[in-house]
């Protein structure tokens, strides 16, 4: 018996250690763990994207247009090819992927804050002004965003501080009627009661009280915002209607590449690689906390 | 049931109203039309001949007195571009855009609703883990990105698809093909997870325990139920069969509603412009008004106004 006991240990061991790895495994699938790498390694190359692109992103080299990847035989400099002016891929996908994920991240900040906003506002004043924001919500969700947002840039003309604004506007309505009935449960419980008893400002209850306590469900929500933010950044873009050159975004060299998708898909298959599998890193992190942290769901 | 198709009505109503005042907002404030119509330097006597035309020179109030006068008498305004009658324009450019979204909506409907259903009853097989993934992948690809690729492997390498225009019938595969997989990918997502909502319910549990057979269970008691959330995609979807397909028709080069749209828009022309959000917001809200009415039959709860608030 006393043999065989130290090989049991080692076994116990063993199995303890593939639990606990089996274990790790399930809370952090290795997808999500991918894609979180891939969310951080997009945001480093949007900081520091003017010190790692080899070239300027609006730098010509005419001599050089339209030349292949380095790796499909193109010259060694251009590791992605040029496009048909010349200009470096992969210094204007940098660049490009600052841009959109500034667009992406501004506009997804402003729809938050202004969802949460007003949905506080409807929670805390009832009445008249919850019916005006209820009113507002049934009508942006009635009309398609890409529709309101065509005609808004069609007549107000485009710049980029007006293309973040109008981003602001995409997703309000859910992260307002959410805040919504979260703020009306939570004030209908005792802690909210307890502290308007001992006499706190309405301000100090919702920000010190409600919104933390209904904090992970909204930032759910927001995280499936941003991937679809920053899909209808490039689908605009692409239509040429979002970002305008000299500047350049995603989706703005789809759209231009698609002119030589025959003589050179290198232009705009890059940059569809990025937005695909930003978009889906971002949906997948954002599934996976829905998971962990919506109440609901358990 | 009077009161809720009332309050419905009312809704709607509102909608529309705010829609047309939104694009009245829109197209009257965002400056000044005679000057992005004619060049800066044209002579100012044709500027203000143009703007009386127009009725641009009248007070604000008016103009909108007169924008919604003028709509109730069914005169939509003249595309400042050529002086057709808009609406006529656009209404001419509505068969080539239901002629790829119509299909593309029964295509998305006979392929999302079987794989959400199956996906939810085989839950964590290697069906449902493929289903879901292949939805998550169709719900982040952006149709421009689909398309492009669909154009480049079968039109530019295989050769088999034309790759954009709209002379034949082969023009019409990849863009319904385009359409039609990313919204397949969207509602099996959606079935998928009302399905899996109602099976966790005590009552499928209770028609189990009283001796149904499976397929007796599913058909009977969990499909019903979970047609009723599945109900307000599909009607979501219905509101898209006109303006949908902004971006896919600009990629196929498909001379419907969308490209209309992207054209106006660059044009800044706008009683068009005008003319395509009333009829986008008017399908859409009649589109809405119909799924609640079914709702309203489908469950009678609503009917009686118990949830009435909640299914919002």
């Amino acid at each position: 018996m006393s043999a065989v006991h130290p090989i049991d240990i080692a076994a116990q061991r063993r199995g303890g250690r593939t639990r606990r790895l089996l274990r790790w495994l399930r809370a952090y699938p290795p997808l999500v763990v991918l894609c979180v790498v891939w969310i951080v390694v997009m945001l480093f190359l949007a900081v520091f994207a003017d010190a790692l692109a080899p070239f300027g992103y609006t730098q010509l080299d005419l001599l050089a247009r339209l030349s292949p990847p380095a790796f499909a035989g193109g010259p060694a400099e251009h590791w992605l090819g040029t496009d048909e002016l010349g200009r470096d891929v992969l210094s204007r996908l940098l660049v490009s992927i600052r841009i959109s994920i500034l667009v992406a991240f501004l506009g997804t900040l402003l729809s938050a804050s202004l969802g949460i906003f007003l949905g506080l506002l409807a929670a805390h004043f009832r009445g008249r002004v919850e019916q005006l924001v209820l009113t507002l919500v049934d009508f942006q969700a009635s009309m398609p965003f890409m529709v309101i947002s065509l005609a808004v840039l069609a007549f107000f003309g485009n710049t980029l501080l007006l293309f973040i604004l109008l981003m602001g506007f995409y997703g309000w309505e859910r992260t307002a009627r959410v805040t919504r009935g979260l703020t009306i449960a939570a004030n209908e419980q005792g802690y909210a009661a307890a502290v308007a008893d001992v006499g706190a400002s309405p301000w100090r209850i919702y920000t010190r009280h409600v919104l933390p306590n209904i904090a992970s469900t909204l930032i759910v929500g927001v995280t499936l915002t941003l991937p679809e933010v920053i899909l209808l950044e490039s689908s605009l873009s692409f239509l040429g209607l979002g970002v305008q050159p000299p500047m350049t975004s995603l989706g703005n060299m789809v759209g231009y590449g698609r002119e030589y998708l025959q003589a050179a898909p290198w232009m705009l298959l890059a940059p569809s690689a990025v937005i695909v599998m930003t978009a889906f890193s971002v949906s997948m992190v954002g599934d996976w906390l829905r998971d962990r942290l919506d109440p609901t769901l358990r | 049931m009077q009161a809720f198709v009332f309050s419905r009505l009312v809704r709607a109503l509102v909608t529309v109203f705010l829609v047309l005042s939104f694009s009245f907002v829109i197209l009257r404030m965002s400056g000044d039309p005679a000057m992005m119509i004619m060049s800066a330097d044209a002579p100012p006597e044709a500027i203000a001949a143009f703007r009386q035309s127009w009725g641009l020179d009248a007070p604000l109030w008016e103009q909108y007195l007169g924008f919604f006068r003028n709509l109730v008498l069914g005169n939509f305004g003249y595309s400042m571009r050529d002086r057709s009658p808009a609406m006529e324009l656009v209404l001419q450019h509505i068969p080539a855009t239901l002629a790829i979204t119509l299909p593309a909506f029964f295509l998305k409907i006979a392929i999302g609703i079987p794989a959400g259903v199956y996906a939810a009853l085989h839950r964590d097989s290697m069906v449902d883990r493929v289903v879901m993934g292949l939805s998550v992948v169709g719900h982040t690809i952006p149709s421009f990105v689909l398309g492009l690729v669909l154009v480049l492997v079968f039109a530019v390498n295989l050769g088999w698809l034309p790759s954009g225009g709209s002379t034949s019938w082969q023009h019409a595969i990849l863009p319904i093909a385009t359409l039609s997989l990313g919204g397949a990918a969207v509602l099996a997502r959606f079935t998928r997870s009302a399905m899996l909502e109602v099976m966790g319910q005590p009552y499928i549990r209770t028609a189990s325990a009283k001796g149904l057979t499976w397929g007796a269970v599913v058909r009977g008691h969990a499909l019903p139920n979970a047609a009723i959330p599945t109900l307000t995609i599909i009607g979501f979807m219905v509101g898209h069969l006109i303006a949908g397909a902004v971006v896919v028709e600009s990629v196929f080069s498909w001379p419907g509603i969308g490209r209309l749209l992207v054209t106006s828009v660059a044009n800044r022309d706008l009683a068009v412009v005008q003319c395509l959000l009333l009829l986008v917001a008017g399908t859409m809200v009649l589109s809405n008004f119909a799924v609640d009415m079914l709702y309203g039959w489908i469950d009678p709860r609503l009917r009686n106004g118990h949830a009435a608030g909640s299914a919002a």
